[in-house]
């Protein structure tokens, strides 16, 4: 049987998006996601992704990596790692998703969505690295 | 990403095919502002096309309703579907916009 990679590392930046994606939509696929959940996933480790390269090397430049495995039965586990300052993206605020045109921010979206499509998010700060641990149901969440 | 326009009646109607994520955005919102700098007050995206947005999209078009708004103009959606369909659902941005079917309605109600 084909050994699929069960780790991706790569300088975090934007032009990085679509490999580290990749990885993690093939690995969701691999185990039996279907085209929704598959989506759905590579929605919240976008928006992840690109927390990380805004906010974790402010002074240098550093890596991201993925782990993606398989978990309980349908369920995989993804942790994302970096070596950047300590960041807990959980802390942040819950979005206003009220509020009309004019007054609407979009800050704290990307979390919103990870917080409602993930089974669980656990983040913790080891080694000095951030890690963040997503327990992954591979059945699709929005109704 | 690739946008196409067409002027139907009184409003632009920009069709988006592929996706809308922290890499497409910007060109996404650089294009809906050139629009708005010509002249144009009333756009209907079609996103009939669109397999995917994240919040780096839900942002540029926030953005661009704003200064649509700012302008007197206004921001119309139609043929959303699947991914993009529940992105809008779980962002509220489905209560905030005027959401049609179908271009057809959007040119008719919007």
């Amino acid at each position: 049987m084909k050994q699929f990679p069960e780790e991706i590392r790569a300088p975090a930046r934007l032009d990085n998006l679509y490999p580290l994606l990749g990885f993690v939509t093939s690995c969701a696929k691999r185990h039996g996601a279907g085209q929704e959940r598959v989506h759905e996933i590579e929605l919240v480790v976008e928006e992840l992704l690109v927390n990380i390269f805004n906010y974790a090397y402010p002074d240098s430049m550093g890596n991201v990596a993925i782990v993606c495995r398989p978990d309980d039965p349908g369920r995989i586990l993804i942790e994302i790692a970096d070596d950047g300052i300590p960041f807990n993206i959980l802390t942040r605020d819950e979005p206003d998703l009220d509020s009309g045109i004019e007054e609407r921010s979009v800050g704290g979206l990307g979390i919103f969505f990870v917080r409602q499509l993930v089974q669980e998010i656990r983040y913790r700060r080891e080694g000095g690295r951030n890690i963040l641990t997503l327990t992954v149901d591979l059945a699709p969440q929005s109704s | 990403m690739e946008i196409a326009t067409r002027k139907e009646g009184g409003a632009m109607v920009v069709s988006v095919t592929g996706r809308i994520d922290a890499v497409t955005a910007p060109e996404f919102e650089k294009g809906l502002s050139a629009l708005i700098a010509g002249g144009d007050m009333v756009l209907l995206l079609n996103l009939n096309d669109l397999e995917y947005i994240s919040s780096a999209g839900l942002r540029s078009i926030l953005s661009t309703a704003k200064q649509l708004k700012a302008n007197g103009g206004k921001l119309l959606f139609c043929g959303l579907k699947g991914p993009v369909k529940d992105v809008f659902k779980i962002s509220g941005f489905g209560s905030i916009f005027k959401i049609f079917e179908t271009e057809e309605e959007a040119l008719r109600q919007g």
